[in-house]
């Protein structure tokens, strides 16, 4: 597509611009490397209640950030004033504040035969975001909030139907000689019910279906639907005593779990020796059933992007093999840190040095439904909501509010909420009893149902 | 005119009749009411890691926000480019909201009278950066001294001077020039084979002479280091319902999240709160007065106007038990028939304004701290805490514990790890049994995110005691 390519380019061609003149301006001035990131973004979002728009936005957005050295000092600046004194004045701050930091033997950008970009087509973008018209994508807000009021009649309220869209282009630049640039486009369905019972208590769930293209969403019936199904089952919780169960967590809670064990996996908590894995690299830290890998190659994928945050290309990185801890994920700070190679997972936004970000980050699934991994406990703790943020990964000690179903002779049985789970997280991951045959991407982390033994569920 | 008004209309050369302008276009389709949020924010941060001084990053952030109301529907559109045309284009989209012949007058303009809550002579985000850094730099060095034990310590000094212009189709006419500084400090101490960390922090709309003077880095870096000397220690928490206290100050999140965001207006017109339809009923026992106060000099969560320009108010949402009142914003009082309570906040120029908190804390009751201990047999004194969260629907609510202990027989005993408390909010404070002489309000950390949107909260308590909540522990 030609055409398409050229209206692409010309675009494009002037946040690359503004990027590499930020860059050559910061080294006259007497850096000695340089990084900038030019950001163009444009959302929509809507949010239909009880039948009517709310809410109605729309916007675009710019910024711009540049990063300094002098010698083994950093600084970095940040804008969203595109304008020459606005340069200008980005870059005069940054090469000001460098004078001021402190010389840190591994600061840098990173070595130069690790930069690049992935080749090829990632199908990160799609047109079908921004040409769907409004009015559209009004309705589907629509649809999805109507399929969810219709479907039982204790849905009696609701927060809403919502469509999403947002596209972004992004521009790195450095003084290496490092230019690259990628869009992403991402559209997204939500439907938030409200189911009253009898007694007048009421209970809320969601659900959402999220894609770089319009076609690939799930149809607004099924987000509305499922939301219902999720929301109503929840209806007359009660607290269970306390006790230690099987703990079987949908995939949505599972994934909140994974994102633990990248957070513990990256280089910045690793060397600040703040993640329960320093030092474990080789060791085993879960069962032999466990693989987890990051993979920020996978075409069309949420955590996709064809070179880090550096300027480094994307990889897939085995974390976990059979319940050995492989890699950490790394930048080429936290990489030099720890005298390792970077594996491209930098993550940069306008302000401050690059952290560590994920690719695709998911755990192998496994061979049983989730159907079949419930009918396998007798009594136990079905968690498909956490609530809260109870983990310390210095320690390993996590304990999160839960709701979720009870467990009975293999099936769901009645609603539960008020409760915790919690354990130790170095032995959870070495409990992982059964994997899920359903990894399904819905953001850049994903996991099978999983089922751990040993934790305690605290309640009455 | 105010310094504000030169920043706006002298550097972006904005005028009173482009003002009539936008908003006449906001309003060009039939709109009830239109508002133009200007912001212009500069922010610094310095972090220390590791012994030095690796990073120092300075940004500059510029934008209007073009909000149309039509009955419940708020249309919204945002710029970060204040050139006429670009805010114009803004307004026509947001305009869009409603539908039919504009009909709408802008009234003429009448500046708002605010609180002058911030009473510092320069803000520190004019300081000279060299002075900030020493800062961070003596935090490390005090952590450092504290123990030896201690293996890693971070610290970061981040300051802000967020100048707002807010104008309303009503005649609103308010601004702001609103400082805030803050350190936060993270220790890690190791021993042996144990690690364990603390985590401290503080500030407000202050300048910079707060952490010279009044809370100082050392003060800041000695409580993180303590605090993670203790966790060194520390043994499992017990698992199920028991007594429990939580100790004054920044534990008072428990009313954020078990009250406070259940009474934000937006959710009880909606009928989503599980508080919805209790005003006038017990909530809580007849010990328990909350208010949310957005008036309090220098606190992080206080502002002179809120962000729809209206001032802030001392709002009792709770008096003796009964439930008094909610927390307003423009759309929600119009709508409910309330009054606005100066509520309306939002996180910046590309957000809408919606009912958010303050500075929310507990009146102080009759009870001697030591008593309220003395008279527990077994449970949990719970004195710092990490996040919590709500589900505002439910009501259920958690909040988990950085430094808690258990109560043994009336005496403070072992620290506890991995101590996570969860609750019911319509019900959490009706066991409330004893309510401390104490009240503190919080050093000045917290953030309270809704809908995505993060903005600065305060938060305070005196000691109390429940007696009954599930402690999420693993310990039987």
């Amino acid at each position: 597509m030609p055409a398409n390519t050229e209206t692409l380019s010309s675009a494009a061609l002037d946040l690359r611009k503004i990027a590499t003149d930020v860059v050559s301006r910061a080294m006259k001035a007497g850096a000695s490397a340089a990084d900038a990131i030019v950001r163009d973004e444009t959302e929509f979002s809507t949010v239909v209640r009880m039948r009517e728009v709310e809410t109605l936005k729309e916007a675009g957005s710019r910024g711009m950030g540049l990063r300094v050295f002098v010698g083994k000092r950093m600084a970095s600046t940040y804008s969203s004033d595109f304008s020459r004194e606005g340069i200008e004045r980005l870059v005069g701050g940054a090469l000001e504040l460098a004078k001021l930091t402190s010389e840190d033997p591994s600061a840098g950008l990173p070595d130069e035969s690790d930069l690049g970009s992935l080749p090829g087509d990632l199908k990160l973008y799609y047109d079908d975001v921004f040409s769907f018209p409004p009015e559209q994508r009004i309705e589907y807000a629509r649809r999805a909030e109507k399929a969810a009021l219709e479907a039982d009649p204790r849905i009696r309220n609701s927060e809403g139907g919502g469509f999403d869209a947002s596209t972004g282009r992004k521009v790195l630049a450095n003084s290496l000689g490092f230019v690259g640039e990628y869009e992403r486009s991402y559209c997204s369905i939500t439907a938030v019910p409200i189911a009253q019972d009898e007694n007048g208590s009421m209970q809320r769930d969601y659900w959402y279906s999220a894609a770089r293209s319009l076609a690939r969403l799930d149809s607004p019936e099924s987000i509305g639907r499922e939301a219902a199904r999720r929301t109503v089952r929840r209806l007359g919780a009660r607290k269970v005593p306390s006790t230690k169960v099987p703990i079987v967590f949908d995939r949505t809670v599972a994934a909140s779990i994974l994102a633990h064990v990248f957070e513990a996996a990256s280089g910045d908590a690793i060397y600040r020796h703040s993640s329960f894995l320093t030092g474990k690299l080789g060791e085993k830290i879960a069962g032999e059933n466990i693989t987890i890998i990051d993979d920020g190659t996978m075409p069309g994928g949420f955590g996709t992007s064809p070179f880090d945050g550096e300027g480094v290309p994307t990889r897939k990185t085995v974390v976990v093999e059979n319940g050995v801890l492989k890699s950490y994920l790394l930048n080429s700070y936290t990489a030099r840190k720890l005298s390792l190679q970077t594996t491209g997972n930098a993550s940069r936004g306008l302000a401050g040095n690059p952290g560590i970000g994920s690719g695709n980050f998911f755990l192998q699934p496994g061979q049983h439904s989730p159907q079949q991994i419930i009918a396998g406990v007798q009594r136990g703790f079905f968690v498909t909501e956490f609530l809260g943020f109870g983990i310390n990964l210095v320690t390993g000690d996590f304990s999160r509010g839960a709701t979720g179903l009870w467990i009975e002779n293999g099936e769901l049985t009645f609603p539960v909420e008020e409760v915790t789970v919690a354990g130790n997280f170095k032995e959870m991951l070495k409990n992982i009893a059964e994997i899920g045959s359903d990894l399904e991407f819905r953001s850049s982390t994903a996991c099978p149902t999983l089922r751990i033994e040993g934790m305690t569920l605290a309640g009455e | 005119m105010t310094q504000n008004q030169s920043l706006f209309f002298q550097k972006f050369g904005i005028t009173p009749n482009d003002l009539q302008r936008y908003l006449s276009e906001a309003l060009s389709a039939g709109g009830e009411y239109a508002d133009l949020y200007f912001e212009y924010l500069t922010s610094t941060s310095i972090s220390v890691d590791e012994g030095i001084v690796k990073s120092a990053s300075q940004g500059i952030s510029a934008g209007c926000g073009v909000r149309v109301l039509a009955g419940e529907r708020t249309g919204y559109a945002h710029t970060d480019d204040l050139a006429p045309e670009k805010i114009l284009r803004a307004a026509r989209t947001a305009a869009l909201i409603a539908r039919g012949p504009g009909q709408q007058p802008v009234q003429a303009f009448k500046e708002t009278a605010v609180h002058q809550l911030y009473q510092i002579s320069s803000p520190s985000a004019d300081a000279e950066i060299a002075a900030k850094l020493e800062l961070v730099m003596r935090a490390d060095r005090a952590a450092r001294a504290y123990d030896p034990r201690i293996v890693q310590m971070r610290g970061v000094y981040a300051d802000e001077l967020r100048q707002i212009l807010v104008i309303g189709s009503d005649g609103t006419f308010a601004d702001d020039i609103q400082p805030m500084a803050r350190m936060s400090i993270l220790c890690i101490a190791k021993n042996g084979n144990t690690s364990a960390r603390g985590q401290s922090g503080g500030g407000g709309r202050v300048g910079l002479d707060y952490f010279n003077n009044e809370k100082t880095p050392e003060y800041f870096a000695a409580e993180a280091a303590r605090q993670a000397i203790i966790q060194l220690d520390a043994r499992e928490a017990p698992a199920g319902e028991m007594e429990v206290v939580l100790g004054p100050g920044w534990p008072g999140i428990l009313l954020h999240e078990a009250i406070g965001h259940g009474l934000e207006a937006d959710f009880n017109r909606k009928g989503t709160s599980a508080f919805s339809g209790l005003i006038g009923k017990r909530v809580a026992s007849e010990k328990c007065t909350v208010v949310d106060n957005g008036t309090l000099p220098s606190r992080r969560g206080s502002i002179n106007v809120d962000d729809e320009g209206s001032p802030t108010q001392n709002t009792v949402l709770i008096e003796k038990g009964i439930l008094k009142g909610y927390l307003s914003d423009k759309l929600s009082s119009k709508l409910m028939g309330l009054p606005d309570t100066g509520n309306g906040r939002r996180e910046s120029y590309e957000h809408i304004p919606m009912p958010r908190m303050t500075n929310t804390y507990m009146l102080s009751g009759d009870d001697a701290p030591q008593d309220i201990i003395r008279s527990v047999k077994r449970g949990v004194y719970a004195v710092n805490f990490g996040g919590g969260q709500v589900d505002i629907t439910s009501g259920k609510f958690v909040f988990s514990a950085s430094e808690a202990y258990m109560i043994e027989g009336g005496q403070v005993t072992a620290p506890l790890r991995n101590c996570t408390l969860i609750g019911n909010g319509p019900d959490a404070l009706t066991k409330v049994s004893m309510v401390g002489n104490d009240l503190q309000l919080d050093e000045g950390v917290g953030t309270c995110g809704k809908d995505g949107q993060s903005v600065p909260v305060g938060v305070g308590i005196p000691t109390i005691k429940l007696d009954k909540m599930t402690v999420g522990g693993t310990a039987s």
